[in-house]
């Protein structure tokens, strides 16, 4: 049974999923989708723990064997990856019940669980596989049913996000799919192992270049990377509140997964970072996509809107500890994977009770909602807190990484830039925290009471985490170094 | 320099529709066009592929006794795969058009985007 968790990681989700499809009752379709997530968390954890211990674990499927067949392999990075987003999906699913039945028409629900899930199956999927073709198969499952859930937002500009999103995704899916074919032109192989080692002798190749652009770039767009961004604002902010929370917390760092896999593992180190100025590119656009759409953030009037826009800037923060190409640096890279995981899904979490009982989420509605609703708004100040970096918080431990990897570099004005940026989510929370504590509650607030519990103990569950991965560093922090070390340190 | 024109044709011709197709993408306010024009972009691809598979001589690859050479049918396989991934997007890009016409009454994005800056 344990030599098939690699597989049953992804098979479990998308046999659920048209299960939902077939049992159209709300109730079971929750439980069913519940009990799948945590199955599948559960897996994962396994799969982590394994890996620690014994090493990189490969998986050939339907037992034909790499470079011809499909290969599955879990090293510590993708064992990472594969614990948040399946940790998220299993936070998620309880809260979703509550959330979903208010959100959306009874008719919708089965469809929404059954794109969920076949959501989380592609994430799983992308991350877990050693086969670059099929990174893009699981990359159009987990794309073509986030379209849809985007879709399913009440308001009609979710209409047009969900559109828009479509189109900016699929030419970037498509821009990876031309980086493969180029690759797979040159090489004959679709394996990344094997790719890695046919590609050593082809540095110079003009086409290898072509795939090596292709293929950052398509994932660029669906990174959401500054200046291709634009897609993401509107498509967070009109979803669904269970969709905006879990994309917000797993679609990006999926798609930054794949980057890195593809600029270490199958490119290697001293092809994307020597031979290319990736490493002076990715730090331009970080740092302008930090101070750009922080300072966006800070003007905006809705709250899901303003947080998206802050997820925009907080990529910028993962990509500049890519940037240095050291190993600290993609070590404080990953941790902010995690730790921008868990402070973002808080957040979202919060600002769907606020939408389930009020119905809003614009700043001016939310005035005094701090009375009514105590434990949802401690919780988002929480989460905030852990977004602007305060100390005893996770934020503050992936901040920390990354002064120190810029003070390795001997970069001290990008040091300084992360802790002046810093300041600047303080300011956008601060809006959302004044209005929520210190105004007079409207009639309309005054109205509503506390979020269910059932949606308060997923949020409480990741304000917990919040708090324990700023104190209890070494799990996380010795993770991501393991699986840093494993990316730059052999490859240099 | 026609030799390599001639003899790459089928890059020319993938680069060309790859190109025709992103501008519609890009350039046109109308929905549908910019669907028109994201499928050229990936039929592009697809053509790209399957060009690439193609070895000179070779035949289709079912094993007989006097044939030897073969051309490589795992492009082709991998492009079946991308088609329907194509006609999904297609499908799903034109069920939002549809809804987004009920929603709006047009499917002209400036006018989409001018409604969305009044709300």
């Amino acid at each position: 049974m344990s030599v098939h968790l690699p597989v049953l990681q992804v098979i479990f989700p998308l046999i659920a999923a048209p299960l939902c499809l077939l049992v159209r009752n709300p109730f079971a379709n929750w439980l069913l989708a519940t009990l799948v997530s945590w199955l599948t968390f559960a897996i994962a954890v396994l799969l982590l723990l394994q890996v620690l211990d014994a090493g990189v674990i490969t998986y050939a499927l339907g037992n034909w064997v790499a470079p011809w067949g499909i290969e599955y392999v879990v090293d510590e990075l993708n064992a990472f990856i594969l614990v948040i987003v399946s940790g998220i999906g299993a936070v998620v699913m309880p809260y979703a019940m509550r959330s979903v039945s208010g959100e959306l028409p009874d008719r919708q629900i089965s469809l929404f669980y059954t794109m969920f899930l076949l959501c989380l199956s592609g994430l799983l999927g992308i991350t877990i596989t050693g086969d670059a073709f099929n990174v893009f198969v699981f990359l159009e499952i987990s794309s073509l049913s986030s379209y849809a859930l985007i879709s399913l937002g009440r308001h009609r500009k979710a209409l047009h996000a969900s559109y828009q999103y479509l189109i900016t995704g699929t030419i970037g899916a498509t821009f990876f799919l031309i980086g493969v074919g180029l690759l797979y032109m040159m090489t004959g192989t679709l394996n990344m192992k094997d790719l890695a080692s046919l590609l050593k002798p082809l540095s110079d190749s003009r086409i290898v270049l072509a795939a090596f652009g292709f293929i950052v770039v398509g994932m660029g767009l669906k990174l959401a990377v500054f200046p291709l961004h634009l897609w993401l604002p509107n498509a967070y902010a009109y979803a669904p509140s269970v969709v905006s929370v879990f994309l917000a917390g797993t679609a990006t760092k999926v798609s930054l997964y794949v980057v890195l896999r593809f600029i270490f593992t199958v490119f290697g180190f001293e092809f994307s970072f020597i031979g290319q100025p990736l490493g002076l590119a990715l730090l331009i656009l970080a740092i302008s996509g930090i101070i750009t759409c922080s300072l966006v953030a800070i003007f905006q009037i809705d709250v899901k809107r303003l947080l998206a826009w802050s997820s925009v800037a907080q990529i910028g923060y993962m990509l500049l500890g890519l940037s240095f190409a050291t190993v600290i640096g993609v070590q404080a890279s990953l941790l902010h994977i995690f730790n921008h995981a868990i402070m973002k899904t808080g957040l979202f979490l919060a600002m769907g009770c606020v939408f389930l009982r009020i119905g809003s989420c614009r700043l001016e509605d939310l005035s005094g909602i701090g009375r009514q609703m105590p434990w949802t708004m401690a919780g988002f100040t929480i989460c905030g807190l852990s977004l602007i970096g305060v100390p005893t918080t996770a934020g503050f431990v992936s901040k920390w990484y990354l002064v120190l990897s810029a003070f390795e570099k001997g970069w001290w004005p990008v040091a300084l830039l992360i802790v002046l940026t810093s300041l600047l989510a303080v300011i956008y929370i601060w809006k959302v925290v004044e209005v929520a504590w210190f105004h007079e509650p409207s009639d309309a607030v005054k109205a509503v009471s506390e979020a269910p519990f059932l949606m308060l103990v997923p949020l409480w569950i990741v304000v917990g985490a919040n708090i324990w991965f700023g104190f209890e560093t070494s799990g996380s922090v010795d993770v991501a170094a393991a699986a840093a070390k494993a990316l730059v340190g052999t490859v240099r | 320099m026609w030799d390599l024109f001639l003899s790459h044709y089928n890059y020319w011709i993938v680069i060309f529709l790859m190109m025709i197709g992103f501008y519609i993408v890009m350039s046109r306010h109308n929905l549908v066009k910019k669907l028109i024009g994201l499928n050229i972009f990936q039929t592009s691809v697809f053509l790209f592929y399957i060009s690439v598979g193609k070895v000179s001589d070779g035949t289709a690859p079912i094993i007989t006794q006097d044939i030897s050479r073969y051309s490589n049918p795992l492009p082709h396989v991998l492009i079946l795969t991308a088609i329907v991934v194509g006609v999904a997007t297609t499908s799903l890009g034109l069920a939002l058009v549809v809804r987004l016409k009920e929603a709006y009454g047009t499917i002209e994005e400036d006018e989409i985007n001018d409604m969305d800056a009044a709300d």
